[in-house]
């Protein structure tokens, strides 16, 4: 009876771990998908026989789990769209890398297997450096809806990037904090374990010290201790800083916001695109991040027809408002569709074959999407677009001109 | 100064909820000699279901640190009952591994239920702060309420534990599980309770953690479990005072060494400090140094 209580339970918990793991495709995407697009392919004339397939290797589950979920989310339901309009048909193939380098070489590794011929992702960039590696030599597109690090495309002519790169974003948000006259003193909180922030920060510092912004403290976190921020707040406090720099994601943003809120501390604070998500996390008081500034290609209250249809499916399909990180991934998977389009890939492409095809076609192309007008890319695998920067009024953003 | 004092504060005021956890890691190594590295998960679970009380609900603070605790105590009897029972006769190896195993599986479970973006915890105590020293040193309300928990919470600890019936039964389980149950102790429902008390602990943590740090997510009870593990064994792994007290250490080493020496290396010190003690006094702080009969 022990034994077999026993194992019960071993069972339950090895099943529950893989329901953990791909609760966010194989329910919800993958099998809709597969059989819509079988479905769909006949009934409209001219179309290539099989799906092309598409890869996306993201933290779902783990510390990271709403970045990667968030893409894989949104790209399952461009992809859904796409097949409805007959035509091309894709499949999404979704594997989870809980943000990690190894992990993520082998969920590329797997995907491979399974045929994929393009690979939009990864998602972080620690990860994607590291499968970049690998692509590279195997010749692999990658187009990475939100791995902004510099080290994703160093030296790798097949990987490109939606989302902006972060030393692009550190620059332009000394620059803005400067030209609005936001702060005298500023404090910058970072995480120096993550590329992202470490980007952001450098790039800011360099930019700060050129345009003469003082910046009067300089403090850091890392992934295992993004709970207490009260050192880092007493450091600015003490410091005099009127206006705190947080090149971070929004989580721990909204921590620090509370602390400081609870601990009586009055300063402005200025985000870049990872602060986007700030005012959908439930429970958390927008008047805390009133008056905040931020710098994000992506704001889901913007009514224009594009952003208002692809948020309104988002939330009947996800049941939560869509990040920067969803728009990023899903601008990725349009950019792809106007490249089979445009190249004639089928499902008979080799994954070589689209590489070699994707990298000229990229440098020639130009796209508008949700997260950019007119964006277009350099050899070097960098998007040039617009950073828009937003103060938190009323729980909205409003764009500051 | 106030500097120094504010971080003193912030120090102890983080101690005091490692002290909270750290009781809970204790009681069990203590009475059922196992490691459960579930402990901090079942945190994350008291957290989640009084944010559920309060945000989804809309119910009264202590109705949701209640219900939490109820659910938490329901939580740690089933774990202990399907998990960690039927490996009673097992190497403690095997029953370490089944520990970390639930701690994934509660994990995993709390993404499935509440999804991976992570909530903001709404503190259940008002928020505000003491001014002292003409409103240069500012104690926020959650630091002294965290901090009078945690002492209340280990004072009415040893009294259970030195004054009832069933905290002389834990103590004799904890001596001697075969004599115990020579002289009458249920064993079993011993343990049962024991973990049914962490679990309760474990809830009242997670909710005093998440008002003071409101970032809630299905890893927010990790990380603080394995630091809370380290101050148990800090203080004396098996002794109350000595958890309650390697908790605030813990804390306050970690915040000091963050504001002074570098924010970077928080962490390092806190291990460092670890390694230190259990080189010059292997037992921690507190602990006895039990002479293996040969």
């Amino acid at each position: 009876m022990k034994k077999f209580v026993a194992l019960l339970l071993a069972v339950v918990m090895v099943a529950s771990l893989f329901a953990g793991c791909s609760s966010g495709e194989s329910e919800e995407t993958k099998a809709p998908v597969a059989t819509e697009g079988a479905a769909a392919a006949p009934a409209d004339e001219g179309t290539p026989a099989g799906t092309i397939k598409v890869g996306s290797i993201g933290p779902t589950t783990g510390d990271y789990a709403q970045y990667g979920k968030a893409v894989e989310n949104a790209i399952a339901m461009a992809i859904e769209e796409i097949n409805a309009k007959g035509g091309l048909q894709f499949e999404l193939l979704g594997e989870d890398d809980q943000g990690d380098p190894t992990m993520a070489v082998n969920a590329y590794n797997v995907e491979m297997q399974d045929g994929m011929q393009v690979l939009l992702g990864t998602v972080t960039s620690g990860a994607c450096a590291a499968v970049a590696d690998v692509a590279n030599e195997e010749r692999v597109f990658m187009l990475t809806p939100s791995a902004s690090s510099p080290t994703v495309n160093e030296g790798r002519d097949n990987v490109y990037q939606v989302c902006f790169t972060d030393p692009n974003q550190g620059a332009s948000a000394a620059q803005t904090i400067k030209s609005l006259g936001l702060g005298e003193k500023i404090a910058v909180i970072w995480n120096n374990a993550q590329d992202y922030s470490t980007g952001i920060y450098q790039s800011f510092m360099e930019k700060a010290e050129e345009i003469g912004l003082e910046v009067v403290a300089d403090s850091t976190f890392s992934d295992d201790s993004n709970a207490d921020f009260s050192v880092q707040l007493q450091a600015a406090a003490n410091a005099g800083a009127d206006l705190v720099f947080l090149p971070i994601y929004y989580t721990p943003v909204a921590a620090i916001m509370q602390q400081a809120g609870a601990a009586d501390y009055n300063f402005k604070f200025f985000g870049v695109d990872g602060m986007d998500g700030l005012l959908d996390i439930s429970g958390f008081d927008t008047a805390l991040a009133e008056g905040s500034y931020m710098l994000t290609p992506f704001d889901a209250n913007k009514t224009d027809d594009l952003t208002s249809s692809f948020v309104s499916s988002y939330v009947a399909k996800f049941g939560e408002t869509p990040n920067q990180f969803a728009a990023d991934a899903y601008d990725a998977m349009y950019i792809f569709y106007d490249a089979c389009q445009d190249l004639g890939f089928t499902s008979e492409t080799t994954p070589q074959e689209i590489c070699e095809a994707m990298i000229p076609w990229m440098q020639s192309y130009s796209y508008t999407g949700l997260t950019g007008e007119n964006m277009v890319w350099a050899a070097d695998g960098c998007v040039s677009k617009v950073a828009t920067a937003y103060v938190i009024e009323g729980g909205q953003y409003v764009s500051v001109d | 100064m106030t500097a120094f004092l504010s971080n003193l504060i912030n120090g102890i005021s983080l101690g005091s909820v490692y002290a909270i956890i750290a009781l809970g890691y204790t009681m069990v190594y203590g009475i059922a000699k196992m490691l459960n590295f579930a402990h901090g998960d079942v945190i994350m679970v008291g957290a989640y279901i009084c944010f559920c009380c309060l945000f989804d609900l809309g119910l009264h603070p202590a109705l949701g640190v209640l219900a939490s605790m109820v659910v938490c105590t329901l939580l740690g009897i089933l774990i202990e009952r399907l998990a960690y029972k039927p490996l009673r006769q097992a190497t403690s190896l095997s029953v370490l591994i089944t520990a970390i195993g639930m701690s994934y599986f509660l994990q995993n479970l709390a993404q499935l239920i509440w999804g991976a973006n992570p909530k903001s915890f709404q503190t259940v105590i008002p928020a505000g702060s003491v001014n002292l020293m003409n409103g240069q040193l500012k104690i926020s309300y959650v630091s002294i309420v965290t901090i009078a928990a945690s002492l209340v919470v280990m004072a009415a600890l040893s009294t259970f534990v030195s004054r009832t019936k069933m905290g002389k039964a834990m103590r004799c389980v904890s001596e001697d599980k075969g004599a115990a149950q020579l002289m009458g102790v249920n064993v079993n429902m011993t343990i049962s309770v024991t973990f049914a008390i962490g679990s309760a602990l474990a809830a009242v943590a997670g909710v005093l953690m998440c008002s003071a740090y409101p970032t809630l997510k299905p890893t927010t009870g990790s990380m603080p479990g394995i630091k809370a593990f380290t101050a148990a064994v800090f203080g004396g792994i098996g002794s109350i005072p000595g958890a309650m007290l390697g908790g605030i250490l813990l804390g306050i080493i970690e915040i000091l060494g963050r504001a002074y020496v570098s924010s970077e290396l928080g962490d390092a010190f806190v291990f460092a400090v670890l390694i230190l003690v259990l080189l010059i006094k292997p037992t921690g702080l507190l602990g006895k140094a039990v002479r293996e009969k040969v």
